[in-house]
């Protein structure tokens, strides 16, 4: 059986250790934040200016100046501070993030990434993906296994416009884990099967080769 | 002595906008942007804009006024997802965008400020970002050279200031103000509260007056919330909707 949503993000919570500072993307890396073990510390960075990340205020008591970089109204934490978009910039580009847990379209089997244009169809922009897989130390994508049109999105090499080259160490799937050597050349590895999804049914919807530990 | 202090945005404008022209905007999403001052630009009717900013406001606030007027030519920002008018102009050729992604974005504008004029990084190596761009290698790894930004104008939102120009931001309303504050060669503040000298703690101060060439409190805010997000009261219910 395929893993709902809240087990992807609590299998993503398995990467946490006490004392992270740590990244959350939008969708279902936000869902990790439900799944920090309480015996554990780990400091939430929002991207456009803060450490310290609080849950969602109070009905009635959102600040207009206080959001996160999904643009959503949050709280502040007794040891929270501010910054600039600069500092924290700094703090991501320079390696002082833990981990970073961001949503994929595409992963390759050498763990490029593309998660922020569809040519001719989607204007957004990449906002501080290209930052966050570039600067911190270690980047886990929670994504679907497939397109909703079935199509693979784990693949030999993306199609898709890139957010950063060889980024990736860790693929979350309602289907499974996969392990990524970017750094050295032994490519991805299947380390984790959903309950009852076999290895012939991952391998069907998977393009990228991989080697397998599960 | 010179006087910064301006009545209103409109009178803080007088002189300094021109077709064509740079403009640097502060804020990320609708947080911490000069709503007033960018009410009073799309009055003054000026046009051919090219605008830096992380995003461009909504249909119907923010940036998106001097998009709807037709006054923006030219945007660059890292992100423009909340924003219909702008996917429409763009797709159709009408909009000229250059995407940064938003660190890079930040640190180009704050080199702008402080004199350097370009620098390595390692954001966007191997993707469209770096695409005719000087790279290079530093202790084994590949680093992309961007270009600082500056811009004729800059216009900031700050929580107080004083007749010195001297600035306090609030909470995430911070983001791109105090870099842009000082990457332009004129730079407008806008504030909630313009205070008297000596009403703000020196030690406190995030931007330093001598960025600041002119200041105004604002005459409304409206302060729009892009995403409300609340949980509810009840306590066991609380934690689910983080």
């Amino acid at each position: 059986m395929a893993w709902t949503r809240d087990q992807m993000a609590a299998r993503a919570a398995q990467e946490l250790r006490d004392g992270f500072y740590v990244n959350l993307g939008i969708g279902i890396p936000t869902l990790v934040a439900n799944h920090i073990p309480a015996h554990m510390t780990v400091t939430l960075q929002s991207e456009n200016g803060m450490l310290g990340m609080g849950p969602f205020p109070f009905e009635g008591e959102a600040d207009p100046d206080l959001i996160n970089a999904g643009k959503q109204t949050i709280t502040e934490l007794p040891d929270s501070s501010y910054f600039s978009s600069a500092d924290s910039f700094a703090m991501i580009r320079g390696g002082h993030i833990a981990l970073s847990i961001l949503g994929g379209m595409q992963v390759s089997q050498d763990g490029d990434l593309a998660n922020w244009m569809v040519p001719g169809k989607m204007v957004k922009g990449m906002g501080g993906a290209m930052d966050l897989v570039a600067g911190v130390r270690r980047v886990v994508v929670v994504m679907d296994h497939v397109e909703k049109s079935g199509a693979p999105k784990l693949l030999t090499a993306c199609t898709l416009p890139l957010t950063g080259k060889r980024v990736v160490d860790l693929v979350i799937t309602d289907l499974g884990v996969f392990e990524i050597d970017r750094r050295g050349a032994a490519g991805m590895t299947l380390i984790e099967r959903a309950p009852e999804v076999s290895v012939a049914e991952i391998q069907a919807k998977t393009q990228a080769q991989f080697k397998i530990a599960a | 002595m010179a006087q910064k202090v301006f009545a209103d945005a409109e009178a803080a404008l007088d002189g300094v906008l021109f077709d064509g022209m740079t403009l640097m905007s502060g804020g990320f999403g609708l947080c911490g942007i000069p709503e007033n001052l960018i009410r009073a630009i799309r009055d003054s009717g000026v046009r051919g804009l090219t605008v830096i900013s992380n995003n461009c406001g909504v249909d119907g606030f923010g940036l998106g006024l001097l998009l709807e007027a037709g006054q923006i030519d030219k945007m660059i920002s890292s992100y423009v997802g909340e924003n219909k008018l702008f996917e429409q102009l763009y797709l159709s050729g009408k909009l000229q965008l250059e995407f940064n992604p938003q660190g890079t974005l930040a640190e180009r504008i704050r080199a702008g400020g402080a004199g350097i004029p370009a620098f390595f990084t390692k954001t966007g190596v191997g993707t469209v970002v770096a695409e005719g761009k000087e790279t290079r290698d530093f202790d084994g790894e590949t680093y992309v050279m961007e270009r600082a930004l500056t811009a004729d104008l800059a216009i900031v939102k700050a929580w107080r200031g004083d007749t010195e120009g001297n600035l306090v931001y609030r909470k995430t309303a911070r983001n791109f103000n105090p870099m842009m504050a000082t990457a332009g060669r004129v730079t407008l503040a806008e504030v909630e509260e313009l205070t008297a000298p000596g009403a703000l703690d020196k030690d406190m101060i995030h931007t330093p007056g001598i960025y600041v060439d002119r200041i105004l409190q604002g005459a409304t805010y409206e302060k729009r919330i892009e995403q409300l997000t609340t949980r509810p009261r009840d306590a066991a219910r609380a934690q689910e909707s983080v």
